[in-house]
């Protein structure tokens, strides 16, 4: 029993939190840690010596590592209880879709570096978006006019997101910080003066986004956590822990289906939350590598996440389960961004190389390959009356499919 | 030490365990027929999906009105 406390063994549950990180650094909340910032492979068992003196303590370990094994194959069990059919063989009598003919209608060149994100106006026709040089800009996408920019004072940053009633946007990245900008009708404003930061994470901000009104932000980091912020007095209203690893996006439910969000991370997870609790109520870990992106089904039942696997995934939240599989032989580069058309029938995913691949999301086929951009896709939205979607890139433009 | 904070971190993963294995579920298959059933109902309002013509899609339009 000594010997098998102090086996090298690092059993699944445990390696479930253990680190597997892509580029963490920072410090976990105490809560999700087991260990240390500097431990090595070395440290993760107790040292024969301490086992002598502590067999309360290993004892209760062991005993909690059996039942979190047994939970996880009745979680496994629960699961495949229930699939009886895949998504597909359902969607077999649909009619399959016709051709697509998407071309690029607008393109916004302005951004000096990398396009890491972007994000539309309720309004449907301005967007703002943002870059590796530290650069801010909104658009008009109708005109490519710039209306206003804004510099940053870090270089990648890598979240940007409209306030709900157009007059604000809130970006940050290396920073760690996430920052609420007022937009001026004045164009002459600088709106650098009028800054407020909001959030304060221990690591980069990787996503943000307003909740139903200005008031309120949520955001997620490199630090492992998301957190939804009150705008107004910069105060931490509710932090959510467990991923094991950066966290890299967030989407927030459609309003109608309620207070969660989901979230994946470099962890392979996507987690969806209860953002009054702060609980994690459900998570899924099928992917093969670290998840750059998430989006809710229109709905509300179900959300999409593209991966560095190279694959975009649909998970049913009700059947609380993976089904279906977006993937081909002959795409090997990780997807960066996903979106839903209106209808939720049409997948458009952001690759890293170069290309947007158009899937239908029930049959889980791709019905259309999108070329133009001259460097990775990095983010993807489609706008808010459906119309057109956008996609930003490391080819320093922006571009309006339709 | 580190005993006993591994100790609160594993109890807090079998608590989490607990929570996940206790939800309610439904089968891939209802589940499956409600999504198709929502993109159904949906797909005419869908404008990426049906390709909305050059006159109604706002992005679509080739011409660009100019103020003589």
């Amino acid at each position: 029993m000594l010997g098998r406390a102090s086996s090298c063994d690092v059993t699944p549950a445990a390696s479930a939190v253990s680190c597997v990180i892509r580029s963490f650094r920072g410090s976990l909340s105490p809560v999700g840690k087991i260990n240390n910032n500097n431990s090595g492979p070395g440290e993760r068992y107790l040292p024969r010596k301490m086992a002598a003196q502590e067999v309360q303590p290993s004892e209760t370990i062991a005993k909690l590592k059996l039942e979190s094994e047994t939970l996880k194959t009745k979680l496994e069990e629960e699961r495949a209880k229930l699939h009886d059919v895949e998504l597909h063989q359902v969607a077999e009598k649909v009619e399959p879709l016709g051709q697509f003919v998407m071309k690029t209608r607008r393109t916004l060149k302005g951004h000096g570096n990398k396009v890491l994100c972007m994000d539309w106006c309720k309004d449907k026709r301005r967007i703002v978006s943002s870059s590796q040089d530290g650069k801010v800009i909104v658009w008009d996408a109708f005109t490519t006019n710039k209306e206003h920019a804004v510099t940053m004072p870090c270089t990648w940053v890598m979240a940007c997101a409209y306030a709900p009633s157009g007059c604000a946007v809130a970006c940050g990245g290396l920073d760690n910080k996430c920052s609420v900008y007022p937009l001026s009708l004045d164009k002459n404003e600088n709106l650098a003066a009028k800054k407020k930061s909001v959030a304060m994470h221990t690591n980069y901000l990787s996503a943000c986004s307003f909740t139903n009104s200005d008031m309120q932000i949520l955001t997620s980091s490199g630090d492992g956590t998301c957190a939804l912020w009150d705008v107004e007095s910069g105060q931490l209203l509710q932090s959510f822990h467990g991923h094991a690893a950066d966290v890299l996006c967030l989407d927030l439910a459609p309003s109608e289906t309620g207070n969660t969000f989901v979230s994946g991370g470099c962890d392979k997870k996507a987690n969806v939350w209860d953002m009054r609790t702060g609980q994690c109520i459900q998570s899924f870990e099928t992917h093969e590598s670290d998840i750059n992106s998430v989006r809710y089904y229109p709905s509300g039942d179900a959300f999409a996440s593209g991966s560095d696997d190279a694959t975009c995934r649909l998970y049913d939240l009700r059947a609380d389960r993976e089904v279906a599989i977006y993937s081909k032989e002959s795409i090997i580069f990780g997807a960066s961004s996903v979106d839903f058309s209106l209808s939720g029938r049409l997948l458009f995913g952001g690759y890293n190389d170069y290309t947007i691949n158009v899937w239908d999301v029930l049959k889980g086929t791709r019905v259309a390959i999108l070329f133009g951009h001259e460097n990775r896709v990095s983010t993807l939205r489609v706008s808010p009356d459906g119309t057109a979607f956008c996609s930003g890139s490391w080819d320093h433009t922006l571009r309006v499919w339709a | 030490m580190s005993g006993s904070s591994n100790i609160v971190a594993m109890k807090k993963i079998v608590q989490q365990l607990r929570f996940e294995a206790n939800i309610n579920r439904v089968k891939v298959s209802q589940a499956a027929a409600e999504l198709q059933q929502f993109c159904m109902q949906n797909a005419l309002q869908d404008p990426l999906l049906t390709g909305v013509s050059s006159s109604t899609n706002p992005f679509r339009t080739q011409k660009l009105c100019s103020f003589v």
